[in-house]
């Protein structure tokens, strides 16, 4: 397999640091992000995965007392500008959180919001990028009858996919996962990682992991993290089978974590 | 020895429990015990939709339409001021102000539901009672709306309060996952939180109305009592709650009109009592 034909930067980091008011919490990171590959982050809990990938779509501005230097680029342009609009940029780069957070509404109305909040008001537009975005989130076949039912009624792996559904009806380029499968069972964590696989074709996807299976299973690129610093990048397999780090070697062996 | 203590301890709790609600029971049924003599003499519909509350003249009429319809429009009037403001105040104290003043502001508005409700009609009557009739021109300031503008304030506490909480409580997974498929925080606090804070609202809203309507002491002093029906605000008007605290005092016992007092009274009961459970039905909602 030869990941290295195409290698677009789709996003970077370049020297970032970050401080949840006097905890400094990520330290000089310097990491790219590729198009259409997909980038595992793992690490110890604790080691800054979430904060990284938060700040990768601005969602650490919500945070009181937070602090951010160095430069975040999407597509060479520095994210946190001044006069960079957040809204846009929030667009642009996905998120779907650790724990299904769908929308006390219909099932429908979970997908068709985003589209909504984006000034898009054209009914049929909007029901067919709802049902082609729960298709693609491999959601349709189980909810094509009942989309008018509140979306607290789904399961946890289908309330998931819902999120990832309502995340592509805005048709961001850059999917963030933040430990998607950690409150699901094997067979719905199986469903979203074939999800994820099918989805690198059209988007550039980073996903936080706590199982070191799922980033070799998924991902072209791991970093791995260590008390706040970046300590290893590279292609997933060589990363697994000759890590460069002791740090790197012990965490996947399983001697610490 | 420590039995025994526990057991006294048990058993005095449930006969306070017991107590309070034996004491609403016999409220309630001494209300009616009272009131249903009255219709031998009037028969209902007379009473509930009759015109005219003359109780001195002869012969003597109780109509009571005139009285529910002042309540209702005082109470209309001041849910028109009090609920956007009410609930736009409780979004600016959970969701925009710095949340160092958070505490300050909501204590603040709280410490309003302490100021004794003469206190508020006083003020009400030197104050807005004046502007009312010089700014509408009227030949009295004591109306329906002076009543309506004061009791909004007096719902506002427990608007604000409540509603705050409730959106407060919404979970914050709501709010992030709004603003990360790129809505405004406007957006996301009209569409999504309000959504999920909606049954606190309502509750919060109920819970106002059921302040308002039994409130005697600033209507009575504000609103002119006069138990006429009322066709606008600008017209004076006499509500449930000041028709009972202004005549059982002169009402002989055992007389007609007292009996018609006690029956304004029972509808207030009930009034009050829909409200509330309504209220409580959707607090219950939201601890689920
Ligand atoms: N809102 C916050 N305020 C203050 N400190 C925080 C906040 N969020 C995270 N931290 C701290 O920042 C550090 C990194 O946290 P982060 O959530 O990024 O870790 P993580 O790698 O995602 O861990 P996990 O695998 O457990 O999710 C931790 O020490 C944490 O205590
Ligand atoms: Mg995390």
């Amino acid at each position: 397999m030869d990941t290295d034909t195409i290698k677009i930067v789709r996003m970077l980091a370049e020297n970032v640091d970050f401080f949840y008011g006097s905890t400094h919490a990520l330290k000089n990171i310097n990491l790219n992000i590729f198009k259409n590959k997909v980038t595992a982050i793992i690490g110890p809990s604790g080691c800054g995965k979430s904060t990284f990938i938060r700040l990768l779509n601005r969602m650490n501005d919500l945070i009181p007392r937070s602090r951010l230097a160095g430069n975040i680029m999407l597509d060479g342009e520095n994210i946190n500008e001044p006069n960079t609009d957040v809204v846009d940029i929030r667009r642009r780069v996905g998120m779907v959180f650790q724990k299904p957070n769908p929308f006390p509404k219909s099932i429908f109305q979970n997908v068709s919001y985003g589209m909504e909040v984006n000034g898009i008001r054209d009914k049929n537009v909007i029901t067919e990028k709802v049902i082609e975005s729960l298709k693609k989130a491999a959601l349709w076949n189980e909810v094509m009858n009942r989309l008018d039912e509140s979306a607290l009624c789904l399961s946890g792996g289908q309330q998931q996919r819902l999120c990832i559904a309502r995340c592509l009806a805005v048709e961001p380029e850059v999917l963030l996962f933040d430990e998607p499968c950690a409150s699901l069972d094997p067979v719905s964590t199986k469903k979203i990682e074939e999800l994820i696989l099918g989805l690198k074709k059209e988007y550039t996807i980073v996903i936080v992991t706590h199982n070191m299976q799922q980033a070799g299973r998924v991902s072209d690129y791991t970093a791995f993290m260590y008390l706040g610093e970046l300590i290893e990048f590279g292609h997933t397999e060589k990363l697994f089978t000759v890590p460069k780090d002791k740090r790197t070697e012990d965490y996947i062996t399983g001697k610490f974590g | 020895m420590k039995k025994l203590k526990e057991f006294i301890i048990e058993k005095a709790i449930f006969l306070s429990g017991s107590l309070s609600i034996i004491f609403v029971v016999l409220i309630f049924v001494f209300l009616v015990k009272e009131g249903v003599l009255f219709f031998k003499y009037v028969p209902p519909k007379d009473f509930l939709m009759g015109n005219n509350w003359y109780p001195l003249s002869t012969p003597e009429q109780f109509g009571m339409l005139p009285l529910i319809l002042g309540s209702l429009l005082v109470t209309i009037g001041s849910m028109l001021i009090s609920i956007p403001l009410g609930v736009a105040c409780a979004f600016y104290i959970a969701e925009v102000v710095n949340p160092k003043f958070k505490d300050i502001l909501k204590t603040g508005v709280e410490l309003l539901a302490a100021i004794p409700s003469v206190v508020i009609g006083f003020v009400g009557m030197i104050t807005l009672v004046p502007w009312v009739k010089s700014i509408f021109n009227l030949p009295t300031g004591l109306t329906a709306l002076s009543g309506s503008i004061m009791l909004a304030f007096m719902a506002m506490p427990t608007i604000v309060s409540i509603a705050e909480d409730a959106i407060t409580a919404v979970p914050r997974r709501y709010k992030e996952a709004a603003l990360a498929l790129g809505a405004t925080h406007w957006q996301a606090m009209y569409k999504v939180i309000i959504v999920a804070a909606a049954p606190g609202i309502f509750a919060a809203v109920m819970l106002g109305v059921g302040r308002v309507i039994g409130e005697t002491m600033a209507v009575m002093m504000i609103t002119g009592n006069a138990a006429v029906i009322p066709h606008t605000f600008l017209e004076p008007v006499r509500t449930l709650t000041a028709t009972i605290a202004a005549e059982m005092g002169e009402s002989i016992r055992g007389s007609n009109h007292y009996y018609a007092l006690f029956v304004v009274g029972i509808i207030l009961f009930i009034i009050t009592f829909i409200i509330n459970f309504v209220a409580d039905v959707f607090l219950h909602r939201i601890k689920k």
